[in-house]
Formats: C-alpha cells, sequence, structure tokens
C-alpha cells in the first residue's frame, strides 16, 4: 500500500462517523474483555451471602448481585465469554461458508447447485433451532452453543461470497489470468479473493454482532454458558426473577449486550463505507 | 392520453381483444408453471428440512435411547427401550414411519407426558402462530410507517432521529426488551399481566391481552430492520425514470408514491420479510419464555430438559417448515406485486 492510498484510506477512517463511533465502542468492549483477564474490581465467582444486593458504592460500582458477586465483574467476565463465542462461531462460519462459496463460485454446474441447495435448507434453521436440536442432544453448554451459531454462519457467508465471487468471474482481468493458463484454485486466492475480502469484513462485523445476541439468547435460555461462568444472557435470566427486588440488575446486562451490538453494527456500517465506498454510495 | 410507465402492467396487446385473450391465457400458463415450480421447491426443502432433523436427532448421537435415559443408564434399560420406542428398526424405515404419520397427523408418543406428540403441540400452536402473526403484522405496519416517514423526509432531521432509534431497535435484544416491557407496563403501571396466557376460551380480549407484550417485544427488532429496508428501497425508487414521468405527467406525490413507488419498494420488503420471518419465530421459543406463555418454545425447552427427543424433533420441523412456508408466500406474492419476475424465473 503507498503513503497516498493509506493517506486517503485514513482520512476515509476518520471521515466516517460511524466507523469512528462503532470502533471506539468496539474497542472499549476488547479492552474490557482484555482486562477482566488479570484483573476486575471485584469477584465474579465467589458467593458472599453477608453482600447479598448491595448498593452502589465505591467497591462494588454497580452493587452486587442476590449472590454477593460484583456486578461490574460479572459483566467484564461476561465481555470475555461473548466475544470468545463470537469469534470462534464467525470462523466456524467464516473457514467453512467462504471455501464453500468459493468452490461453488470456481467449480459451477453441479457442486454450486448442491451448495445453494444446502443453504436454502440451513436458512429454516436459525442459530436457536440449530441450538435446541444439538443441545437437546449434547446437552447444554457453551461450546455447543458455539456450534449452532457457527453452523448458522456458514450459510451466510457461502451465500455472500458465491454471489460477489461469481460477480468477479466474469470480469475481464480474470480472464485474461485464464488465458494465461492460471488454474481455478491460482485464480481464487490470487484474483477472487482480495476482491470479496472487504465484503467479506464487513459481513463479518455484522454475523460477530449476531452471535453475540444468539450467545446471550441461548445463555438466557439456559442453552448456552453454564454457571457458574458469568455470560450477560444468563445474569438477565437470573434478574429476571428479582424484577420486584431489584429491578436494575436486570437492566445492567442488557445494556452491555446492547452497547456491544450497537457498536459493532456501527462499526460494519462504518467498514463498509471506509473499504468500499462504491457500496456506501449505492446504499 | 395517458402514458404507460414501468411497472403498469400494460402492453400493446391490450389495443385489440385478440391480443387481450392470448396475453390474459400467457399470463395464466406463466403463474402456473412459476407456482407449479415453486411448490416443488416447497416440497424438495421440506423434504431436505425433515432429512437433516432426523439426521442430527436420531443417527448422530449414536444411540437416542442413551440420550434419553441419560449416562447413567444399564445396557439392558437402553436395550428395554430401544426396543419400545422401535428404534432397532433401520433409520429409512424409521424416517418412512415419521413421515408418513406426520402426513396424517400422527407424530409418535411424548417419551416424557405417554400423550400423543400432536395433543402438546396443538395447544402450543394455538398460541405461537398468533403470536407470530401479529408481530409480524406490527412489525410491517412499524417498517411502513416508519420507513416512509422517514424517506419523505429524506436528510432531515425525523429521518436522522428516526434511523438512530432503528439502529438502537436493531441492536436491543428482543429478550431485554421483553424484559423491560414487564418492567414498566406490568409491574409499574399495571395495564398487562407479566405472563401467562389464559387460554382462547377465556376470551379473544384478554388473551390478546396476553399476547400484546410479547408481540411489540418481537416486533420491535424486525420492526426496526424492515424500517430501515422499506426507507432505502423508497428513496431507490423515487429516483427511477418511470417515478419521474408519472410526476410529469401530472400524478400528485400521493398518487405517485401509492401507485408506483409503494408496490416496486415492496420487494427488497418482502424478501427481506421472508429472512426476518426465521428471526421472528425463533424469537418467540426466547420471548415466549420470557413470559412464560406456553407455546411452541417454552414445549421445545421442557422437551429438552425432560430428554423427550421426539417432540424436540416435531417441534423442530414444525418451526422450519413454517419459516420455508412463508418463504413459499413471500415467493408467491412477489409474483403478484411484480409481474416481471415470474417471467424471468421461468
Amino acid at each position: 500500500m503507498n503513503s497516498s492510498t493509506s493517506l486517503s484510506f485514513l482520512a476515509r477512517c476518520r471521515r466516517s462517523r460511524s466507523f469512528m463511533v462503532g470502533g471506539v465502542m468496539t474497542g472499549f468492549l476488547l479492552v474490557c474483555a482484555a482486562v477482566s483477564l488479570f484483573w476486575t474490581p471485584g469477584s465474579a465467582y465467589d458467593i458472599s451471602i453477608a453482600n447479598r444486593f448491595l448498593p452502589p458504592s465505591s467497591t462494588h460500582w454497580l452493587g452486587t448481585d442476590q449472590f454477593g458477586r460484583d456486578i461490574v465483574s460479572m459483566l467484564m467476565t461476561g465481555t470475555q465469554n461473548s466475544i470468545a463465542v463470537a469469534v470462534v462461531a464467525v470462523s466456524i462460519g467464516l473457514a467453512v461458508g467462504v471455501s464453500l462459496g468459493l468452490l461453488a463460485a470456481a467449480r459451477r454446474g453441479w457442486t454450486e447447485e448442491l451448495i445453494m441447495r444446502f443453504s436454502d435448507f440451513s436458512f429454516a434453521f436459525p442459530a436457536i433451532l440449530s441450538a435446541i436440536m444439538i443441545t437437546a442432544i449434547l446437552g447444554p453448554g457453551g461450546v455447543n452453543s458455539i456450534l449452532a451459531i457457527g453452523l448458522y454462519n456458514i450459510p451466510v457467508f457461502a451465500r455472500l461470497v458465491r454471489g460477489t465471487a461469481n460477480a468477479i468471474w466474469t470480469r475481464e482481468f480474470v480472464m485474461a489470468a485464464r488465458a494465461s493458463g492460471k488454474d481455478r484454485f491460482r485464480i481464487t486466492f490470487e484474483h477472487i479473493m482480495p476482491n470479496i475480502l472487504s465484503i467479506i469484513i464487513v459481513q463479518a462485523t455484522i454475523l460477530f454482532a449476531i452471535a453475540i445476541l444468539a450467545e446471550a439468547a441461548l445463555s438466557y435460555l439456559g442453552l448456552g454458558t453454564q454457571p457458574p461462568h458469568p455470560s450477560w444472557g444468563r445474569m438477565l435470566n437470573e434478574a429476571q426473577a428479582l424484577m420486584f427486588l431489584d429491578p436494575w440488575q436486570a437492566i445492567y446486562p442488557g445494556i452491555a449486550i446492547a452497547t456491544a451490538v450497537f457498536g459493532l453494527n456501527l462499526l460494519g456500517d462504518g467498514l463498509r463505507d471506509v473499504l468500499d465506498p462504491r457500496l456506501s454510495r449505492k446504499r | 392520453m395517458t402514458l404507460p410507465v414501468s411497472g403498469d402492467n400494460v402492453s400493446l396487446h391490450e389495443t385489440n381483444p385478440t391480443g387481450v385473450l392470448f396475453s390474459t391465457c400467457l399470463a395464466k400458463i406463466t403463474m402456473s408453471i412459476f407456482f407449479a415450480k415453486r411448490l416443488l421447491t416447497l416440497i424438495v426443502t421440506l423434504i431436505g428440512a425433515s432429512m437433516v432433523i432426523f439426521v442430527v436427532m436420531e443417527i448422530l448421537p449414536g444411540d437416542p435411547a442413551l440420550v434419553i435415559l441419560g449416562i447413567n443408564a444399564t445396557d439392558e434399560m437402553v436395550a428395554l427401550l430401544t426396543t419400545e420406542l422401535g428404534l432397532d428398526r433401520s433409520a429409512p424405515v424409521r424416517y418412512w414411519d415419521w413421515i408418513s404419520g406426520l402426513l396424517v397427523g400422527e407424530m409418535g408418543m411424548s417419551y416424557a407426558y405417554k400423550v400423543p406428540v400432536w395433543e402438546l403441540v396443538e395447544g402450543a400452536l394455538w398460541i405461537t402462530v398468533p403470536l407470530a402473526i401479529i408481530s409480524i403484522t406490527f412489525s410491517i405496519t412499524l417498517a411502513l410507517v416508519v420507513g416512509l416517514y422517514a424517506a419523505a423526509n429524506h436528510n432531515k432531521p425525523a429521518d436522522i432521529g428516526l434511523m438512530g432509534f432503528s439502529q438502537l431497535g436493531i441492536s436491543i435484544p428482543n429478550f431485554w426488551l421483553a424484559v423491560l416491557l414487564i418492567m414498566f407496563f406490568a409491574i409499574e403501571l399495571r395495564w398487562f399481566p407479566a405472563g401467562g396466557f389464559p387460554g382462547w376460551d377465556e376470551g379473544i380480549f384478554k388473551s390478546f391481552k396476553a399476547l400484546l407484550l410479547p408481540a411489540i417485544a418481537l416486533a420491535t427488532v424486525v420492526g426496526a430492520i424492515l424500517a430501515r429496508i422499506t426507507r432505502s428501497a423508497v428513496l431507490e425508487v423515487y429516483r427511477e425514470d418511470y417515478v419521474r414521468t408519472a410526476r410529469a405527467k401530472g400524478l400528485s406525490q400521493r398518487a405517485t408514491l401509492w401507485l408506483h413507488v409503494l408496490r416496486n419498494a415492496l420487494i427488497p420488503v418482502l424478501t427481506v420479510t421472508g429472512i426476518q420471518f426465521a428471526g421472528l419465530l425463533a424469537g418467540t421459543v426466547v420471548v415466549e419464555n420470557v413470559f412464560h406463555i406456553p407455546g411452541l418454545g417454552s414445549l421445545v425447552l421442557k422437551a429438552i430438559n425432560n430428554r423427550d427427543t421426539i417432540v424436540v424433533e416435531n417441534v423442530v420441523l414444525l418451526l422450519a417448515a413454517m419459516v420455508i412456508t412463508v418463504n413459499f408466500i413471500v415467493d408467491m406474492l412477489y409474483a403478484v406485486i411484480d409481474p416481471r419476475l415470474k417471467a424471468q424465473d421461468i
């Protein structure tokens, strides 16, 4: 990347309000998760009956829950959990979905038909339905929720990549590459991949937000992350029973989920503007 | 004389009666082929979905009897249950029995409750289906009102504000919104019940009231997504030449909106509605549990806890079938809204 290209890239980053706000919010989320690995203001695990339902104070910034656990610490540790689930689930989708999409576009014919029909079936199973089937067999747990969300991501990436890659395959520079004797595998990696990368990055950001929502929903239902490990969805589930007693406990995890998803959605919008200005103009 | 504009279903044949007859016949044949093709896709997708569910639920775990009994089961117990449930038959035979049973409304017996699965499902369907219908109606209404208003005030504070709110609406988890609605409208104001469902026998008004908060929780997120799509679709269509032509020939802004813009803008809105319906149905599973409503979502979750895999299998298929059917209906509506689509598709 030469200096003028990188300059205009930085200028586009600065100009995009969505990118800047979304980036700051997502950055905050990542910092929270990273910091919680070695420091939290209190304990997210230790039960202390003497400290139940403490109001916000300098020691417990948002108070404590019904087991005396520090709410800020639980939220921070929950960030770790949400990010871990989302990263793995999106990676599964990326690895399998992108490969299938590229294969479908490169091979066309029955391979494409087979992959696309498989995607059609998968669309009938949102992450929660897949998770229900998986947990019915394997039991609830964080790994199973990752698997369910990851499986849901595969056809999303496959469809997007196949559609975009098909359009690139018709371009002149690809025809020139074919004429020069390059095989489909080489063309896919040297010409198709770089041209669809920005769209994949934008989609990955959006699916990251969806994965955080799905993980929270599964944990809320008791199908995802299991106690004692804190997760935002589980915190919300536990707080619901205490709505009359301590309504704030149901507010905090919801704000955490909404902030994370809002930030990632904005970042996705911003990345679209920054990485592919033509796309943002089309919107 | 008024000029035909693109998007109007006007052809030159309309000037001569034989041409009209011919084009009507052709349109009917095209529509029939389109319908038959889509119906075939629907059936194939349903069969595919049922196979996926069967493989995941009955073949992948190895021994479903072991899943039901848990890891502490003895070999004798597993063998007894295997015979009792007919699991000793081959997989293709079991699959055929399941599907042929479904065709006559037989879903087998619940392992946990020892009653026909259909009895459990039927009661839950009478709650989940109305909840989904009310939610999608709210979502579309919200989307059209907000989307059209924002498009009409493009780049004005109303547009920017509404789109900001819609971005927020997309980010709020429906189950958290459900909890907030309970806290405010049920606990604070006491306008609505905090949960439960009285049953349709107790009166339509009472039951509708019980479904209102869950429907709002579900509709807000989907409505926010659809509002953004409606706005961009309307703005896109407004830039088309035929809209300019319609305005140039003297059609009022309102008439242009209803006759030309809305009809064409509805296509992307419908596409996304079809896609979002899957999310909405998945959302009912979660939201029903927030409000303790005994719909399909609550049923399937109880079935997981009871290891009642036969109930899980049938409910998941039913939910998947609803998603597939709604997308089929969306495809049919495309053809009604834009007759050019089906011609391209054949």
